[in-house]
């Protein structure tokens, strides 16, 4: 009975001392940028927070979407505001789960081609995304970067046929994010 | 009973692997987060409420080109057109020397009255690291009257002629569909005719905006004169708080707005201190401010 509650503690311990399989970022850049018939609009947000962890080949990000800064003020404002709502839904998310093929491990540098399959949460309205991304080691540095296209329609985001400040019915969205070790 | 403990035990220890998902990196990355600050954006749409101001500033480097027109009384008559035969314009230019500095420069028709403010941001309303219930601005005027004497003696040097306003502006955004404004206003006049109250004019306003669509809002505005005059019932020279009512409707860069208003005049001066129009019996002029940003 005591060796087995032995076992049993040292699995558990094992749980918590996995190897650095974990990295986080705090400052990830997300550029957006849509193409419309007026006007082409583009914004960048470069405190954009993720964790990956590798033991599980998952990802998560999240954007302050009030972090997002454009070119003029007024159209930071009426994305804020008239388009994606930031009051009442801040941040967007992205989960999600990353293969290619055979599992990545983070202490052999190099660069892979993964492809990502998840959930994207905009303006309160979750849809599911696959994109293909990369992600490249160097020594204790992972960089990750993907770019997908979105549907402002699929996220509720109504664009009234008068305004000044359009935007296009899809937007690109690029990701790429510095992640450092997570010393947990 | 040692094999049920072992049981729960064993539960115990799968569970705590498997609660590792997704939702465990959220936390994860959550709890490894420093909170922002959320400074609240757009409490109103436009620098102005209906006839005042907002305690929206302009940002850096951006400069609005504001039309305002402020039609006769409703109550004028077919002959008149319903006063729109009378049109009074305010032409403005307002430009942000930082995001917490607009100054501004504006002429009116009526009075022919040139105007020139600086409107200061203090305090921003936020959530997250830093709470602040409220923004604050306080807003600055000077004005001069540059009608001809319709008497001589009437203006008797250029000070005569100078007008000043002194608001502080306190406004809260209630989500996104409600934002209230108080405004305290001290109009100071140097020279004053005659029955027209004090020469310093201490008024307290309120106001605010409803939202009916993400580009439409509902607004409403008053002031209410602290040491007004008594007049009697029908004496023609009576002077009214002003009150306002309108819609803003916003198309991109630029903010219309359409209200109905016992006032005439489109500076602090004159719609606080001088609207001798009677909301009540159909004194009202239908008005517009139109805004382009630059």
């Amino acid at each position: 009975m005591k060796n087995i509650i032995i076992i049993y503690l040292a699995f558990l311990v094992s749980n918590s001392l996995v190897a650095q399989d974990k990295f986080i970022t705090q400052t990830g850049h997300t550029k957006f940028f849509s193409s419309a018939p007026l006007e082409d609009i583009e914004a960048h947000n470069n405190k954009v927070q993720s964790v990956i962890d590798f033991a599980k080949q998952e990802v998560v990000v999240s954007m302050d979407m009030q972090a997002f800064e454009f070119d003029k003020s007024l159209m930071r404002e009426h994305f804020n505001e008239n388009y994606v709502e930031s009051e009442k839904y801040p941040k967007a998310i992205f989960k999600g789960t990353f293969s290619n093929g055979s599992p990545i491990d983070p202490t052999k540098d190099g660069a892979y081609t993964v492809t990502v399959e998840g959930t994207m949460t905009i303006h309160g309205v979750t849809q599911p995304v696959t994109t293909e991304g990369t992600i490249v080691i160097n020594g204790a540095k992972v960089n990750a970067q993907t770019k997908f296209m979105i549907k402002v329609a699929d996220h509720d985001i109504d664009i009234p046929k008068i305004v000044f400040h359009n935007i296009a019915e899809e937007v690109e969205v690029t990701v790429d994010l510095k992640y450092d070790p997570l010393n947990s | 009973m040692k094999i049920r403990t072992l049981f729960f035990f064993s539960v115990a220890v799968l569970l705590s692997v498997g609660a590792f998902a997704q939702d465990d990196l959220m936390n994860l990355l959550e709890a490894n987060t420093e909170e922002s600050i959320h400074f609240t954006e757009a409490t109103f749409k436009g620098s102005r409420l209906i006839n005042g101001h907002t305690v929206e500033t302009r940002k850096q480097g951006e400069l609005e080109f504001l039309i305002s027109h402020r039609f006769g009384r409703l109550n004028s008559g077919a002959y008149e057109f319903f006063g729109l035969d009378a049109a009074n314009v305010r032409l403005g230019l307002e430009y942000g020397v930082a995001d917490f500095l607009t100054l501004g420069v504006g002429r009116n028709s009526f009075e022919k009255t040139y105007d020139g403010f600086a409107k200061i941001k203090w305090l921003r309303q936020s959530k997250g690291k830093r709470v602040m219930p409220v923004s604050v601005v306080t807003f600055s005027s000077a004005a001069i009257n540059t009608l001809t004497e319709s008497s001589p003696g009437e203006f008797p040097d250029l000070t005569a002629r100078m007008f000043y306003t002194q608001q502080l502006l306190i406004a809260r955004k209630f989500g996104s569909a409600l934002s209230l404004q108080i405004m305290p206003t001290l109009v100071h006049r140097n020279r004053i005719q005659e029955r027209e109250g004090e020469n310093d004019i201490y008024a307290l306003g309120v106001g605010g905006r409803i939202k009916l669509t993400q580009r439409v809002s509902l607004n409403g505005e008053y002031y209410y004169r602290l040491n007004a005059e008594e007049y009697a019932e029908d004496d023609l020279n009576q002077l009214f708080n002003s009150l306002a009512i309108g819609f803003d409707i916003e198309t991109g860069g630029h903010v219309f707005q359409l209200h109905l208003t016992n006032s005439r005049a489109m500076i602090e001066k004159g719609f606080i201190a001088e609207t001798n129009g009677n909301f009540f019996a159909g004194d009202i002029h239908f008005g517009f401010n139109v805004s382009r940003v630059f």
